[in-house]
């Protein structure tokens, strides 16, 4: 518990948290709604940023929610240390497996266009050198 | 986290001895925590990389996927019809922001249990873990009614996902005639596919030409493909029929006709599996709040006179539920 506080304080504390991470939610939709937006369509920038924030914003309420409601912030070092530090291992799985995802989607495409281009019938007599070209028919 | 603070509770429990016997064979207990709460974070840490797991899954596949349904066009919905206030009746995000409220001020409520806990004042104890019952209950509320309303209004299931979206800009064939009509088609647009004969209040207006009525039988038309029509030209009863639209894209200068695809399949089985899982772990902590207030309302940590240290162990978890949703809530809605 918050022995520093007194009672009243951390009742009021409470309530401040719970309003500064009400206001972080609002932000944060009214965030992803902007980037939603019509006019936002073709701009890369404002999309990417806008996803940042709203990232950012939740990895701090998830920090607010251990530290400040789970009082991970008043108990020991090595407590919050032997909880925390195994969960960046995660940061590798993330890196390892968006980018696996991209090259799943990467390959995707590619046999996509493998698909629809296709060898033409040989020549009657003979295999001539253009067989081994592959010619794009429309779909 | 300050070396004061540490001194702090060292003291403090040297001069509590029955804190001491704990764990057998010590008289320093590790992290100078009792032994139920540093378990509670254990297990709190493995289903974090549970949770973790899933939905690195779920990046995963929606970085291989070409498209993913915009989440602001499939969270639309809301009850007692508060979505037909908005214009064109989509409310995008706003019941699923009120389900982040109902979680996130039962989080505050139970810190309030919590605090009440260690004053050990049962009436507050057992006032404010009732608040933090019926925020979660609200929440699976909530959840059932946006589940039910993806299954049976809108048709989506574990293998089905009709909310595609478009990757060309082009036109849409009209319906009827299949000549092509001025109605647009924008690429990262997220459309639903209905299925042919139900009735979906005001949309289909918006979304079809004037008082046109697509054909329930299964089979290819000028301007859009109803389905069910199987390979050998017999029809699959069993089939849901759903239209899919056709529309003209330009590409090099010339135009390739597009039928309307379902979204990627893993979309339906990842937000069913994870939000199930999450709705869950609600459900579990829900019933074990109201097994632990009634304990409380009873006496039972009354006469343990340890600052209702069991109301702060399922506090504990009520938070991870609550930290888990923060990650849900990003991942499907925001992003």
């Amino acid at each position: 518990m918050a022995q520093h506080l007194s009672y009243e304080e951390s009742v009021s504390g409470v309530w401040k948290g719970l309003g500064l991470l009400a206001a972080v939610t609002v932000v944060e939709v009214l965030l992803s709604l902007l980037k939603a937006a019509e006019f936002a369509e073709n701009i890369r920038p404002l999309i990417y940023v806008a996803s940042l924030l709203i990232i950012a914003l939740s990895v701090y309420k998830a920090y607010f929610i251990i530290y400040e409601f789970m009082h991970m912030g008043y108990e020991v070092k090595g407590l919050a240390m032997s909880v925390l530090l195994p969960t960046f291992l995660l940061l590798w799985a993330l890196i390892a497996f968006f980018n696996e995802g991209d090259a799943w989607r990467k390959n995707r495409e590619k046999i996509e266009f493998r698909n629809e281009a296709k060898a033409p019938v040989a020549a009657p007599v003979g295999l001539l050198e253009d067989v081994y070209m592959l010619e794009e028919v429309p779909a | 986290m300050t070396e004061e603070r540490d001194t702090d509770i060292i003291i403090a429990e040297d001069q509590k001895p029955e804190l001491n016997s704990d764990w057998a064979g010590g008289d320093r207990k590790p992290f100078r925590t009792s032994y139920g709460k540093l378990m509670m974070w254990y297990f709190l840490l493995s289903d974090a990389f549970t949770f973790a797991g899933f939905l690195i899954a779920y990046g995963a596949l929606r970085f291989s996927s070409p498209s993913w349904p915009v989440p602001d066009r499939v969270f639309a919905t809301a009850p007692f019809g508060i979505n037909e206030l908005f214009p064109n009746e989509q409310a995008p995000l706003i019941f699923v922001t009120f389900m982040s409220f109902l979680l996130i001020i039962s989080s505050g409520t139970m810190v309030r249990a919590v605090q009440e806990g260690a004053r050990e004042n049962k009436r507050g104890v057992v006032f404010w873990m009732l608040l933090t019952v019926l925020g979660g209950a609200g929440f699976l509320g909530c959840q059932a009614w946006e589940w039910s309303n993806l299954i049976v209004k809108e048709n989506m299931t574990v293998t089905t996902n009709p909310f595609g979206t478009y990757t060309d800009n082009g036109y849409y064939l009209d319906p009827e005639t299949g000549e092509r009509s001025d109605e647009e088609v924008v690429a990262g647009e997220t459309y639903l596919l209905h299925v042919a004969g139900e009735v979906h209040g005001g949309e289909e207006e918006h979304e079809g030409a004037d008082h046109f009525t697509y054909s329930e039988v299964p089979g290819d038309y000028p301007g859009y493909v109803v389905d069910g029509l199987q390979a050998d030209g017999t029809i699959n009863e069993n089939a849901k029929r759903f239209i899919h639209r056709k529309y003209v894209v330009e590409e090099d200068g010339a135009e390739y006709v597009r039928v309307q695809e379902f979204g990627p399949t893993a979309f339906g089985a990842l937000f069913f599996g994870i939000t199930g899982f999450h709705g869950f772990h609600v459900a579990t902590g829900v019933i074990f709040l109201l097994i632990i207030l009634i304990n409380a309302g009873s006496g039972v940590y009354t006469a343990r006179m340890n600052g209702y240290e069991m109301v702060e162990k399922i506090g504990l978890y009520w938070h991870f539920v609550d930290l888990v949703w923060v990650f849900v809530f990003l991942v499907f809605y925001l992003l």
